[in-house]
């Protein structure tokens, strides 16, 4: 057997007050499809950082061949052949494809000129490798996300990659899209460069890897062969203990329709979305990323109008035309995005949580302070938010505690209807068990929550009834007498009930 | 540890930097000139920099909010201009609040510009400096202001009164500024204003009227204008229109060397009233040691940059920018 | 045809038919408003146009590369100021006194380099302090303004040479020396932003500054270059000015900064950088210039000018932004 194309060996990163790192060994083979694997925040993005040489590791070595390799930064790490595919574009959109693909490459000519045709002609090439529909001169902004992604891909075909490393690649592809990306994966192993893929899907993982390395706090757990494992075994290396994720039905009475919707249409997004949520329920919302979910809460939030359809609040037909009027007829959103639409990263821990209400909390012309701490403590007893205290940045909690002082902030509301949108995204297993247990408690308090959640053992988990989602429209709606995952994973993927072979 | 300790002495020092700049300098420049800390110059520095003081309180909430005000300056000329010449015409007692009305409605156009339609602050009042400079060459006919009877008015009283031995101008400085830094820091307006600075789609998730709070902020800063033209006016009790050209960049001076980021979400009322006093401070202080006055433009110049520098190096953990 | 088309090719237009738009006003409302007989749209008119279009016009081909770059620079009013004091007071000095004529040329080295040195100085303290552009060419604003002042005080610095007013005054196919150097710095300045490397990664680091640093570019000395080149063009406007008129007051060039970029917007430029044009900015400097004459023409004074262009700067953003907006379903923040 050859040597390894890339090696770590006992890398450790040390954040202050945090070990981001510690301890991570492995190493990838020519020709290995070697998939990293972990929970948001385990460290791998950390360990990318520190391969593409924007951190230094504080111990440990990185091998290239039989050389210790230093990444004094990223132009050092890509001479040495290690190439990275971002999940965050980084394109500039003004530039044309070839432009794009050549970035701080541009081949020149005399009196600084730019080499056009030497571009083209190379952007050519390389684009006709991964069969794509659009040329060099193409402006990168008029192309889709899948587009772009395909140039971020050509990118690392410009150079003699030793090691590429796909940072979730698949996450905006179609099923086409990703078949043209499993080729070039094909052929960039069968020339012998190892790839590190790091993805969150199961499914791909097992049809394109060779071995998994899982990361767990930081800590490496270990590498499997990827025949001689399955889904089950690497969930558990990834979360280190089962959560729990048993059905989870309501046991109590529900209450009254308090939600309903009917015939609810906006533009291209969504359209004849007809559901109701009633009071002890919680109804889970399931698709895939694009299906509409998000734009259905932020509807029914007021940040989108609708272009046709009903949005009934205890049987009352309602407009809802600004997040301040949602607030004010008893609907809450936890939003999708904890740090860009959540908090205010910058404020502490007090004022985000009585951020929505901080017009009613008054002392005669004044905010009434006493009465915001008293609501920050309630709510940190009863959700167990791990701060020094109410002055505290936001900024500097972890994501979990986080996620509590959002959820915090909109349980102080007393909601009719309390949406959350990928309740336990990015955050720890422990916070993510309590999560789902407070979801389950405030149903049987009478509260109707909807959850959406791109995770479906989440959705099984917590929901009474779940909603499959497809490309803007409703599939279907399940009983959780009736949903499994097969019929639910056939739902999102817009196979209709019954037609399925 | 020993890092740790560095990290704390880093924090202080970003955190408090700027007072302790401030006391540095008083040392100094008493220790150069005796006569600087007496009560009488720090009387006459406090009151010459009431105007820039008034108008940097409104700025700071514009600032706060995650915008910027570069018309301050021509907005003040144009409020001076504007009570001077009303003043003879419809009598002083009518001439204030017709001129505040005016100076509040240009403050609500920029508003509306910026919170409504979302344009972009610093082109837009880059446009209102020229357009309301424009309109008060207009209404001034290009000519300078004067009141006829500079003797008779009691007009002058706000800008060279004084009660209980202390000039009027310093009183309205310091009342406003106590006002204002209660508005900021204790009432929901305040949070607000914070909330949609430091994320502003975060704080519209929060059911807060984002476009209504900006708005709201360019009426405080307007409202300040108007108070400093009032000033400027009484003192002077006639003026040219060009009188608050250039004052916009001192102001913003002012309010980032007390510390307020120009991405917005940080800054206190205090901080610019310190800010405030620093460029008056040093003015004094470098005229006090025999300086041209062109000397204070180039400490300016150095402190600000200082100031911006040290602030974010203490965030970033770094000196020195990390770019290559 | 795709979203957002519509908006580029109007926007690319957009200057050269405001342009049109003026003339056409202006001579239509000359014929009934003017004092004088001539015609607007002269050929003399138009070519002493392009002539005083030159002092923010060639500044304005530095702004649109800095701004280009995703940085702004508000000290190029001072920068002008100083290079003018230079260039006048460094032809009085006694080492240079047995040159003659030959003294013309180093005080222009003199200026010139001066400019450049001050750009670059702005250039080197935003790469290396990290501080924003605009806080940094503020404080400088004022330091720059401080240092003109050490010259003189508050008197203005005189030096005539008739044989550098002679060339300044000079024309050549017609066209003045300042109008000769605002078209081939246009043309330079073209050039490097469309044809050559350091251009094309002036768009990529203002597009994506993130996206420029992980491909290599080096952004710091990148963006000094770019401070030092408009340096360099504000003070080679001064030196084109200055020979001309020979007298220089301390408060020469205030505001500058403000023409110019009201000219560089106007042409298209994105405020956040990564978009512009050469091409329109120099459409947006003519369009100014043939504001500022335009109401004069029609016998409106300089207070109508300001007033006019802070008004059509504004409805330009708001024309912007309505081609922009995207459609109903849109979120609200």
């Amino acid at each position: 057997m050859s040597d390894p194309v890339l090696r770590l060996e006992g890398i450790v990163k040390t954040f202050p007050g945090v070990r981001a790192l510690d301890g991570v060994s492995f190493s990838v083979m020519p020709g290995e499809v070697h998939a990293l694997m972990g929970e948001n925040g385990a460290g791998k993005s950390t360990l990318m950082k520190v391969l593409g040489g924007i951190h230094q590791p504080n111990e440990g070595h990185i091998f290239m061949g039989d050389e210790k390799a230093v990444m004094a930064g990223p132009l050092e790490a890509k001479a040495k052949g290690i190439v990275f595919i971002h999940q965050e574009l980084s394109l500039a959109e003004e530039l044309s494809v070839a432009e794009n693909i050549y970035l701080g490459e541009l081949p020149r000519k005399s009196f600084g000129r730019v080499d056009w045709s030497t571009l083209e002609e190379n952007t050519n090439t390389i684009l006709k490798k991964l069969n794509v529909g659009f040329d060099a001169t193409t402006r990168v902004g008029d192309l889709s996300i899948a587009n772009q992604q395909m140039v971020e891909i050509a990118r690392a075909l410009t150079v003699d990659a030793k090691a590429v490393i796909f940072d979730e690649p698949t996450a905006s592809l179609t099923d086409a899209e990703k078949s043209v990306l499993f080729d070039v994966i094909a052929d960039l192993k069968a020339d012998g460069v190892g790839i590190i893929y790091i993805s969150h899907r199961m499914e791909e993982i097992f049809k394109i890897t060779d071995r998994i390395s899982v990361l767990r706090d930081g800590q490496y757990q270990g590498t499997v062969n990827t025949r001689d494992s399955n889904e089950e075994s690497v969930t558990q290396m990834m979360i280190g203990r089962k959560l729990d994720l048993s059905r989870n039905a309501s046991h109590h009475e529900l209450g009254d329709v308090a939600l309903e919707v009917r015939g609810l249409s906006c533009g291209k997004l969504y359209s004849d979305i007809s559901f109701e949520v009633r009071r002890g329920e919680v109804v889970g919302f399931y698709g895939l990323v694009g299906a509409g979910r998000t734009e259905i809460a932020e509807t029914l939030f007021g940040l989108r109008d609708p272009s046709g359809g009903q949005i009934l609040l205890n049987g009352e037909e309602v407009r809802i035309s600004s997040p301040a009027d949602a607030i004010a007829r008893g609907i809450s959103l936890v939003p999708e995005d904890r740090k860009g639409q959540g908090l205010v990263l910058g404020m502490n821990c007090r004022d985000n949580m009585t951020l929505p209400q901080v017009d009613d909390l008054k002392a005669g012309p004044f905010v009434a302070e006493g009465a915001e701490i008293a609501i920050f403590d309630q709510y940190r007893d009863r959700l167990d938010i791990r701060t020094p205290g109410w002055k505290q940045q936001v900024g500097n909690l972890s994501g979990g505690n986080q996620q509590k002082i959002v959820i915090g902030k909109w349980l102080s509301m007393h909601p009719n209807v309390l949406i959350v949108d990928e309740p336990t995204r990015g955050i720890d297993v422990g916070s993510k068990s309590e999560i789902h247990k407070l979801l389950r408690e405030l149903a049987a308090q009478g509260y109707a929550v909807m959850v959406i959640s791109s995770e479906m053992p989440e959705v099984l988990h917590v929901s009474d009834r779940t909603v499959a989602m497809y490309s803007g429209q409703i599939m279907r709606t399940f009983t959780s007498d009736e949903v499994t995952e097969d019929n639910l994973i056939q739902a999102i993927s817009g196979i209709k009930s019954g037609q399925a072979a | 540890m020993a890092t740790l300790t560095k990290q704390q002495i880093g924090s202080v020092l970003a955190k408090q930097g700027i007072l302790i700049a401030f006391v540095v300098f008083i040392i100094a420049f008493t220790i150069a000139n005796p006569r600087f800390l007496s009560p009488d110059n720090i009387l006459s520095v406090v009151r010459s920099s009431a105007i820039l003081g008034v108008m940097a309180l409104g700025v700071t909430f514009v600032v706060i909010s995650g915008n910027l005000d570069l018309s301050v300056g021509s907005m003040m000329s144009f409020s001076t201009i504007v009570v001077l010449d009303l003043h003879d015409k419809i009598g002083p007692a009518m001439a204030i609040p017709v001129m505040f009305a005016m100076t509040i409605a240009l403050g609500a156009l920029i508003g509306f510009l910026v919170g409504y339609l979302k344009l972009n602050s610093l082109i837009v009042t880059l446009g209102m400096l020229s357009a309301i400079h424009g309109l008060t060459l207009t209404y001034s006919g290009g000519q300078n202001m004067d009141i006829a009877d500079k003797e008779g008015t009691w007009f002058s009283v706000f800008g060279q009164g004084t009660a209980m031995g202390i000039p009027v101008p310093i009183l309205i400085f310091v009342a406003l500024a106590a006002l204002l830094g209660l508005v900021l820091s204790k009432t929901a307006f305040g949070r607000k204003v914070y909330a949609v600075g430091g994320n502003g789609t975060a704080a519209t998730f929060s059911g807060i009227r984002r476009a209504r709070t900006v708005f709201l902020c360019y009426i405080m800063s307007a409202t300040c204008v108007a108070t400093a033209g009032l000033i400027q006016a009484s003192r002077s009790l006639g003026s040219q229109n060009t009188v608050g050209q250039g004052l916009e960049l001192e102001v913003l001076a002012a309010v980032i060397l007390g510390g307020a980021s120009l991405l917005g979400g940080s800054g206190t009322i205090f901080k610019t009233v310190i800010g405030v006093l620093i460029l008056g401070f040093i003015q004094n202080g470098l005229l006090l040691m025999g300086l041209q006055f062109y000397v204070q433009f180039i400490v300016t110049w150095v402190i600000i940059i200082l100031a911006v520098w040290l602030d974010i190096a203490a965030k970033r953990g770094k000196l020195w920018s990390p770019i290559a | 045809m795709k979203p957002g088309t519509l908006s580029k090719s109007l926007k690319s237009g957009a200057i050269w038919g405001f342009i049109v738009l003026e003339l056409i006003f202006f001579s239509i409302a000359g014929e009934f408003l003017s004092l004088s007989d001539k015609a607007f749209m002269d050929w003399e008119n138009m070519l002493l146009l392009l002539k005083q279009s030159a002092p923010i016009g060639i500044i304005a081909m530095g702004m649109t590369i800095v701004m280009v770059n995703g940085n702004i620079d508000l000290s190029v009013g001072a920068t002008f100021a100083i290079a003018a004091i230079v260039l006048l007071d460094s032809m009085t000095w006694p080492i240079f006194a047995g040159l003659g004529d030959w003294v013309i040329p180093v005080a222009w080295l003199l200026a010139l380099a001066v400019g450049a040195m001050l750009g670059a100085l702005n250039g080197f303290i935003v790469w290396k302090t990290g501080v924003d552009a605009f806080i940094v060419t503020l404080g400088s604003m004022l330091g720059y303004r401080g240092i003109v002042f050490m010259f003189n005080g508050e008197q203005p610095t005189s030096h005539l040479n008739w044989t550098l007013v002679d060339f300044a005054e000079a024309e050549f196919l017609g066209l003045a020396t300042a109008s000769w150097f605002l078209l081939g710095v246009t043309l330079v300045i073209w050039f490097v932003m469309a044809k050559t490397v350091h251009g094309r990664n002036a768009y990529a680091i203002g597009d994506n500054r993130e996206a420029a640093v992980n491909a290599g570019i080096r952004v710091g000395p990148h963006m000094m270059i770019n401070f030092a080149i408009i340096g360099f063009l504000a003070a080679l406007s001064a030196v084109v000015f200055y020979s001309e008129s020979g007298s220089v007051n301390p408060n020469d060039g205030q505001l500058y900064e403000l023409w110019v970029i009201t000219a560089v917007v106007l042409g298209g430029t994105k405020i956040t950088g990564g978009a512009g044009s050469v091409i329109g900015t120099f459409g947006g400097v003519i369009a100014i210039q043939l504001l500022r004459k335009g109401l004069g023409h029609i016998g409106a004074d300089t207070s109508t000018v300001n007033l006019v262009i802070g008004l059509i700067l504004i409805a330009v953003l708001i024309l912007d932004r309505q081609l922009n907006v995207k459609g109903k379903e849109e979120l609200k923040v």
